[in-house]
């Protein structure tokens, strides 16, 4: 704790950080290459101090917002400001900003020290001063001692530490970080997510980082901003994004869900009712809509919110709580197994010839009540489960 | 240690084809070499049989006024025209590495003419060219006599240059650069730091290959060349043309020597990473 409050003030990080002040902001900032819209008028506020995770397919465009947010493409329309600041046309160079690149961007000359040192010298900060800030970022990414290395010596999650103490050195107003995890192992991605949250608390700068990994943004950000073709699907923190979706993309894209297409049957304040052509009993949920009365919507179901029943020949549908007898189960068949360790995955045919995604977490080692291929079973969710999407 | 074990597939030193092949380079390669520096030192007029050991005719050699002027002005349009070279094709491999720009695929065409078109073409059109477009002016103090060949070596050494650092460049990880910029240096400043050393080796061996072509060029010199700007390759010719003197073997015999050093000390300097980064070492602000 001590260390990390040492950290924060020589960043000049700030304990007391203020939630609501935007630090960064795209006022209708679109960006055309040819006819192509890479980026279609986005709209985003990002706070001070937030972890920020722009997350989106390859081709999204949220690379090429990073890259506007650094300077090394203008918009074609729209405003980015930097602390109220219009820095459209600002060379990059020039701005508050500094980037972990994709792949590191080591310099293969320099030895790390001088790597770290670089933008130090280039803003003509005395010497004395640069092998002292120099010492504490590499102190700062667990580097201390290697500053004499040159790049070809170090490993590749080394190589990204270099790349994040030579961009953190400056102290920058937002670090910004292009897929930083995309390149490591399994094991060491998992390591350097928790690395870089406590790096984050420790210095304190707003962090802006780029990824289409879902796992990672849910994982390492506190607010997560989903694109698609180059527009803004969703801005929202991980568990909204995840639990309160608002469109069927942002839905299928994080995580895994199955979604029925249905019209609104019943929308009352207190509860509402789907009737879905695909699925052979009607969707109940807890909680009104206020959606298109008979209009098409979907209902979003994560295969973790599912459960599994046996179904004896003569067997009635499980209860669910508040949902009425008839609605909330279905009978099926398991057509799929494939067991991960932590959970098991299903993949259950229903009347219709439907399949529907189901996990389950093995949480016994060996007693648990056993699933086996072709078994019939019920397939059950709780009335507060469905997210329903209008669109 | 049985060494009477079939040749492995990869060994191919041990099969008596190869080894035969190797031989045979061998002696086409560097015989006439060796025998050039051998009969530099014959005592005999005539390259014929050896007589004996003697230095007199590298004595004669430095002291044939002609022969030694030829050298001066070979060395010379090699130096100038290797740097002209190295500047204009590093420029021009930068400009076709760097934008895309209208005309850009002409360029590259063209670029790789010189290389294709057989110099004794390019000899004639630079002597239609010296003699009616611009005329180069006659009379003038050494060493700008030598402009007229100087140009000549450029044009033919350039595009050279301009292959080997493009193939270089082609290497180049472009976030280097935006991270050199990032991290706050101006458009100068980055390729001073980053794209320039990782230029550096394609520069050195642009530069040794400009060097060594203006060096022993014959036919375009020949052409370019007036009566008081006679290069080496040319005097040696005009010397050959009565008889083989052990001169000209020591001439010649110097002149390898002194290719065969610059080129190692250039592939030292390619070869060592830390020259490579030698635009940095010195600078500490």
């Amino acid at each position: 704790m001590g260390r990390g409050a040492q950290a924060a003030d020589v960043f000049g990080g700030n304990d007391e950080v203020t939630e609501a002040k935007p630090i960064i902001t795209f006022e209708n900032v679109t960006k055309r290459f040819g006819k192509l819209a890479a980026v279609d008028n986005v709209s985003l506020s990002i706070r001070e101090g937030e972890f920020f995770a722009l997350l989106g397919p390859s081709g999204c465009g949220k690379t090429t917002l990073l890259r506007m947010l650094a300077g090394f493409e203008t918009p074609t329309e729209g405003r980015i400001l930097i602390d109220g600041q219009d820095i459209s046309n600002v060379p990059p160079n020039k701005r508050p900003v500094n980037m972990v690149f994709q792949s590191y961007a080591v310099f293969p000359h320099m030895t790390v020290a001088d790597n770290v040192a670089y933008g130090l010298k280039v803003d003509r900060v005395s010497k004395a001063e640069r092998d002292r800030r120099v010492e504490e970022a590499l102190e700062l990414v667990q580097l201390g001692g290697l500053g004499q290395r040159k790049p070809d010596q170090l490993s590749g999650g080394q190589r990204q530490r270099v790349a994040l103490a030579r961009a953190l050195v400056k102290r920058p107003r937002v670090l910004l970080l292009d897929e930083p995890l995309s390149a490591l192992d399994a094991k060491l991605r998992e390591q350097m997510r928790t690395e870089l949250c406590t790096l984050q608390e420790k210095v304190g700068i707003t962090f802006i980082m780029v990824t289409h990994d879902q796992d990672e943004a849910l994982a390492l950000a506190s607010r997560c901003a989903v694109m698609s073709k180059g527009l803004l699907q969703q801005v929202a923190t991980p568990n909204d994004l995840y639990e309160f979706p608002n469109s069927r993309l942002v839905a299928d894209f994080i995580g895994s869900v199955n979604l029925f297409e249905g019209v609104l049957a019943v929308d009352e304040p207190s509860h509402a009712v789907i009737r879905s052509p695909g699925l052979p009993t009607d969707i109940f949920l807890d909680h009104g809509v206020t959606g298109p009365r008979g209009g098409t919507v979907w209902a979003a179901i994560r295969p973790e919110k599912i459960e599994l029943h046996k179904r004896p020949d003569d067997g009635e549908p499980p209860n669910m709580g508040d949902a009425p007898k008839g609605t909330n189960a279905v009978a099926g068949v398991i057509r799929h197994e494939a067991y991960l360790g932590g959970v098991s995955t299903y993949e259950i045919e229903i009347e219709g010839g439907r399949r529907v995604k189901v996990q389950r977490p093995n949480l016994t080692r060996w007693d648990q009540e056993d699933f086996r291929l072709g078994e019939a079973v019920w397939i059950a969710w709780h009335a507060c489960s469905p997210a329903v999407l209008l669109s | 240690m049985s060494r009477k074990s079939p040749p492995g597939p990869l060994e191919y030193l041990r099969r008596w084809p190869i080894r035969l092949w190797l031989l045979a380079v061998g002696v086409f390669l560097y015989a006439p070499l060796i025998a050039l520096m051998a009969f530099s030192f014959n005592d005999s007029r005539r390259n014929i049989v050896w007589k004996g050991f003697t230095l007199k005719y590298y004595e004669k050699a430095f002291n044939n006024d002609g022969l030694i002027e030829a050298f001066a002005n070979s060395l010379t349009i090699a130096a100038v025209s290797t740097v002209l070279s190295v500047v204009l094709g590093a420029l021009v491999a930068l400009a076709l590495w760097r934008f895309r720009f209208p005309g850009k695929t002409a360029v590259d065409g063209a670029l790789a003419l010189p290389i294709v078109v057989p110099e004794i073409c390019m000899g004639v059109g630079m002597l239609v060219f010296f003699a009616k477009v611009l005329p180069w002016p006659q009379g003038l103090v050494w060493p700008l006599n030598l402009g007229a060949i100087i140009i000549a070596h450029v044009t033919f050494s350039f595009p050279f240059v301009a292959v080997v650092v493009r193939a270089r460049m082609a290497s180049f990880n472009r976030e280097l650069e935006e991270a050199a910029r990032d991290l706050g240096a101006g458009e100068f400043r980055t390729i001073r730091d980053v794209i320039l050393p990782h230029m550096t080796p394609s520069l050195v061996a642009g530069a040794l290959l400009a060097f060594t072509l203006s060096l022993d060029d014959f036919v375009i010199t020949f052409f370019t060349a007036g009566p008081d700007t006679v290069t080496f390759p040319v005097k040696v010719y005009s010397m050959v043309r009565f008889s083989v003197t052990p001169e000209v073997n020591a001439a010649s015999t110097i002149l390898i020597v002194l290719t065969v050093i610059l080129t190692a000390v250039a592939l030292k300097l390619q070869g060592d990473p830390a020259a490579a980064a030698g635009a940095h070492g010195g600078e500490k602000a």
